[in-house]
């Protein structure tokens, strides 16, 4: 019965969307219709949690006369697996979309009172017809609330892989990134058609670029922490084209970000942003379709059942293409904004937006470039991680080299050599660092101490934006600090961005270039040493876990310094599926990780054992979250600044960085 | 998206990545060094976008094999792959040739940083054109300056 209801409720979000959509951009200069608008969002809203809900309700009561249910849940499965098995699937996954689509657009409602109408209408009107376009795809093509008759008895269960806490956070958090770009681009919609556009309307598209921005960065640190400790061999990114998809709208997401900063302080670069903007959603829309139409598989695939497929390749074309005619049709009609000289901070976050659009371009043509030849002449090549490694790389170095300039470079003007003079100390202390860890650890890959040393470099030069605004070492001691606590949220929410990137590089470096690695065969009792951490094999355990069986293989690992921990490593054997998945055992160290992995019995009774050593590996994920947690921080400062500019009881402190 | 690609990989090949195993290892610690470089570059055939290295199908296995025998019977690097293509096509190597065929694909990038790089220059030049154009004086403008620095 929930189930049907729950169905009802999607068509019915299907109808309103349409409604709202068609009245919406019909009706959009007549004010009261931003109301009939506002309620028909928060209608979408309920009208979609429900038949989420109902879903929720059929999987965590193991009802398998739901399709559904039956394909991708099992009794036998822990709860909280049931609940995440819901989006584990693709027809549950496209409501989870559309859920979040819908929060967006509800959100908007809720919060854009003080907007003014007709904006709200048209950007509301394109939410509306982005939910509609697809809950009509999921309804026609992916219905979730098909039943089966008679109901079986028993599900086929989730697949082992996704059977994991991952599944509980990532696709959500990376949903929520993707999709929240959608309110950028109904904004972008919205501007282009009512020709208006003003420092306002970046104030307003910049929050929602900081939330979609944050998720994504936490949804993709996630998704790549999961496939390290899950798919078992101790990668981290794979450049694959699912990985893609969401690393695009990233890249373009980031520029979004800094241009949108320009655009809200000096009025500039609107045509540009607006051009982001729509940009980033296109990515996130042709990301949906490379991971839904199954096109990633083979072109072959793709055609035999294109239903799908050609169903979203329609609406991407619907909506780019509309998007992008609008755009070259009405971009002309914006008036050009404020002025700044080549050398200034506008000239390097425009600087910042090349090498970002650049990078997307090479992801983008990198990912599609083998489907394209093999549709198009038949030949078939792969294009693979090497490749964007270079690629992406080469473009990503000069960014980064320029990176710490950024933030120092005043508005409308700047000076590099006194910026450069004011950096000296950053890059001092970036390349005595350097040296110092390759003295004391000996170098082994050529390119490594460059790369460390860019990560220094950002580092510390993020750090030295901080210190030179609080005075330090020009000024005394308490009152520099008082000075530090006393900048801008913003100020420390770009440090701590940046430091972030930093952190990243530091860490991707050093885990590639000082990784140890060990495949042998062990007997219990058996002792190995990798990277001097000594390493016992306790022998195998036979263990029945709920729903699954367990081979758990226990070592002792002793540390450097004497302290010695217990690992497991298991192979596991699903029941309902019989499939074998492997859990590797990680130890953390700091910020280093032993990671170990229990390969196949051999014949002779001895067990095939891999330890990999990352030393600082765990940086790179720390990096993501110090940006995110950096975007989260000037979000908090920029709530009190949303709305309908007020009579300003604002101290200038209020207005953000500081010209100079 | 990972979960995806996890979902992907189990229709490809129904059992968990385990990569190289010990029995296959060269005792030669410097060809060995060299089959790991090579293997990270050759595409298992039969997987989702993963390398021989980091693969545990057994075509994966057959190829790791196929590489140690050429570097055991004294190939260098470009020969071993050289040998892969004439047997698999250009689909084995996950790093493409620069050829005809790819040259919009390896100049892609580079391509939208010089392009990009010259639209805003020009735009940067007309647009500063247009500005200083608007805000030049006019003569009534100047005679009243010149007329309030003569004071």
């Amino acid at each position: 019965m929930s189930i049907e209801l729950g169905h009802f409720a999607l068509i019915l979000a299907f109808a309103i969307a349409s409604v709202s959509a068609v009245m919406g951009l019909v009706f959009w200069k007549r004010e009261a219709f931003a109301g009939y608008l506002q309620q028909g969002a928060l209608l979408q809203f309920l009208l979609v949690a429900a038949a989420f809900g109902a879903l929720i309700q059929a999987f965590v009561t193991s009802d398998f006369s739901l399709k559904l249910a039956y394909e991708h849940s099992h009794s036998l499965q822990p709860l909280i697996f049931k609940i995440t098995a819901v989006w584990g699937n693709h027809e549950g996954s496209m409501v989870l979309w559309v859920l979040i689509l819908v929060i967006m657009g509800a959100a908007v409602a809720a919060f854009g009172r003080n907007l003014p109408k007709d904006l709200l209408t048209l950007v509301l009107a394109m939410q509306s017809l982005l939910a509609a376009a697809f809950t009509g795809f999921t309804l026609f093509t992916s219905n979730p609330f098909l039943r089966l008759v008679p109901a079986p008895f028993e599900g086929m269960d989730l697949n082992p892989v996704l059977q994991d806490i991952g599944l509980a956070i990532h696709p959500p958090l990376l949903y929520t990134g993707y999709v929240g770009f959608s309110i950028c681009f109904s904004f972008a919609i919205a501007a282009l058609i009512s020709g208006r556009i003003d420092a306002a309307w970046a104030r307003w598209v910049r929050p929602w670029t900081l939330v979609s921005w944050c998720f994504l960065t936490l949804g993709i640190a996630m998704g790549s922490y999961w496939a390290y400790y899950e798919l078992g061999w101790g990668g981290w990114w794979f450049w694959d084209p699912v990985e893609n998809a969401s690393f695009m709208p990233w890249l373009a997401g980031t520029a979004l970000l800094h241009s949108a900063l320009v655009m809200e302080k000096r009025n500039a670069l609107k045509i540009w942003t607006i051009f982001l903007s729509i940009i980033t959603f296109s990515l996130s829309l042709l990301g949906t379709f490379m991971v839904r139409s199954g096109i990633l598989t083979s072109v072959h695939t793709f055609a035999s059942d294109p239903t799908r497929g050609m169903v979203i390749l329609a609406l991407l074309a619907c909506f780019i293409g509309g998007a992008f005619s609008l755009f070259a049709f009405r971009a002309g009609t914006l008036k050009v904004g404020g002025l700044f000289a080549p050398i200034s901070r506008e000239g390097a976050l425009i600087l910042n937006n090349l090498f970002l659009a650049s990078a997307t371009a090479a992801v983008l043509v990198g990912t599609l470039y083998p489907l394209l030849l093999d549709a198009l002449v038949g030949e078939t090549i792969s294009v693979g991680a090497p490749f964007f490694d270079l690629t992406f790389g080469v473009i990503m170095v000069p960014l980064l080299i320029v990176l710490p300039f950024g933030p120092f470079l005043s508005w409308k003007r700047g000076d590099v050599i006194a910026v450069t003079q004011r950096l000296a100390g950053a890059a001092g202390l970036a390349l005595f660092v350097t040296i110092l860890c390759f003295a004391l650890t000996g170098a082994s890959v050529s390119l490594a101490p460059l790369g460390l040393l860019l990560g220094f470099w950002v580092s510390f030069g993020a750090l030295a934006e901080l210190i030179d605004r609080a005075k330090f070492f020009r000024t005394d001691v308490v009152t520099s600090f008082r000075r530090l606590f006393g900048l801008p949220r913003t100020a420390w929410s770009t440090a701590i961005a940046h430091f972030g990137v930093g952190m990243s590089v530091i860490g991707i470096v050093a885990a590639s270039a000082w990784q140890a690695e060990l495949v042998t065969t062990m007997t219990p009792g058996q002792v190995v040493e990798i990277a001097e951490h000594e390493i016992t094999f306790q022998g195998i355990k036979h263990e029945e876990g709920p729903n699954y069986t367990s081979d758990a293989g226990s070592f002792f690992v002793r540390a450097p310094g004497g302290d010695v921990q217990t690992a497991v490593a298991e192979r596991r054997v699903y029941v309902a599926s019989g499939m074998p998945t492997t859990e590797a055992s990680i130890l953390t160290y700091g910020f280093s990780q032993l990671y170990l992995q229990l390969g196949e019995p051999q014949a002779d009774g001895k067990s095939v054992v891999r330890v990999w050593y990352k030393p600082y590996v765990t940086l790179i994920w720390l990096g993501c979250v110090a940006m995110a947690f950096a975007g989260f921080l000037s979000l908090s400062y920029r709530r009190l600044r949303i709305g309908a500019p007020k009579p300003a009881k604002a101290t200038g402190k209020t207005h953000g960085v500081p010209a100079e | 998206m990972r979960w995806l690609l996890a979902l992907v990989l189990l229709f490809a090949l129904s059992a968990p990545a385990l990569a190289v195993r010990p029995d296959e290892m060269l005792a030669d610690p410097r060809l060995e060094a060299r089959a790991r470089v090579i293997s990270e570059g050759i595409r298992c055939l039969v997987c989702q976008n993963q390398s021989i290295d980091s693969s545990d199908a057994d075509l994966a296995h057959d190829l790791r094999v196929i590489v140690r025998e050429r570097l055991t019977a004294g190939d260098n690097d470009d020969q071993v792959r050289a040998y892969l293509v004439a047997r698999y096509g250009e689909y084995v190597l996950l790093n493409p040739v620069m050829a005809p065929h790819t040259l919009l694909l390896w100049i892609a990038g580079p391509l939208v940083l010089v392009g990009g790089g010259v639209v805003v220059l020009v735009a940067a030049r007309r647009k500063l054109k247009l500005v200083t154009g608007v805000s030049g004086l006019t003569p009534d403008e100047a005679e009243a300056l010149k007329e309030l620095e003569g004071r």
